[in-house]
């Protein structure tokens, strides 16, 4: 059995789809930055994918994935930074109590 | 129809990242989420590994599952709050949020499979460090060095926002 570059694209689909329903569904704040990495983890496998399969000779989205996991790194400190600062205003992370942006 | 190795250990990875997945965001407690999210991410490793891209696989590893899952466990641990389960989700909005998800999903999915890719020759074996070295920090064509150094700066700066950002007053 040979692997095609479907097989990789739907699992990268489903993986995204799993990160979108739970970024409408869950109500922490955390959790919906969890969901954020799914999708951005789900993007990377494409990348790669598509650059294997159909670029071989290439480096392009080698690249691109890689950069991309750098700057979710980033982004993921920066948004927990941010997060605990909130838990430290009002002690909480549901996005329900988040009515202001300044404390 | 004969089943090698390679595609055995596919489908293992394929069907646990599927199941941890849909785990991660259906999963109630937060820090089962973050644990579960581990090992979607380990799966992923193992794909890259498996298309050949070892350094891609080790550079998820070290910063993903290193990194950043360990960042996660650490802000649940400090954010989570006593007896507090949640907020449940109201149930139409349950389902709103369910039903545009799975249409995505099938439009998604009906559009990837309709598709026919351009046929592939054979597909080069190890990408080589020293290839990757090369054209990571040259400045020529295909040279990546000015994505490289912009990075740099962004995670300086991401740095210093986190420090301002999260430090007492």
């Amino acid at each position: 059995m040979e692997i095609r570059m479907e097989y990789y694209l739907v699992l990268s689909t489903i993986m995204m789809f799993a990160g979108i329903y739970g970024f409408f569904t869950r109500r922490n704040l955390l959790a919906m930055l969890i969901s954020v990495e799914l999708i951005l983890n789900s993007a990377d496998i494409n990348f790669a994918v598509f650059n294997r399969f159909l670029f071989p000779g290439e480096l392009e989205g080698f690249f691109f994935a890689m950069f991309a996991i750098g700057i979710s790194a980033a982004e993921t400190a920066v948004a927990i930074a941010i997060i605990i600062n909130v838990y430290r205003n009002i002690r909480n992370i549901q996005v329900r109590n988040l009515k202001e942006l300044k404390f | 129809m004969d089943i090698t190795l390679q595609s055995l250990v596919f489908l293992f990875m394929a069907a646990v990242m599927v199941v941890f997945s849909i785990l991660t965001v259906t999963t109630r407690r937060i820090l089962r989420a973050a644990t579960y999210l581990l090992i979607v991410l380990f799966c992923t490793a193992g794909i890259y590994f498996q298309l050949n891209y070892a350094f891609l696989g080790s550079v998820q590893l070290l910063i993903y599952a290193g990194g950043i899952t360990v960042l996660y466990v650490f802000s649940i641990l400090l954010t989570s709050v006593q007896g507090s389960k949640g907020d449940r989700l109201g149930r139409g909005k349950f389902f709103a949020g369910l039903c545009a998800t799975l249409a995505g999903l099938a439009l998604c999915l009906f559009i990837t499979l309709k598709n026919r890719f351009l046929a592939v020759g054979s597909l080069p074996g190890e990408l080589d460090v020293k290839e990757i070295g090369y054209s990571l920090l040259s400045s020529d064509k295909y040279g990546y060095v000015l994505p490289f150094e912009a990075i740099s700066l962004l995670l300086l700066a991401c740095i210093v926002g986190g420090i301002m950002i999260a430090r007492k007053r």
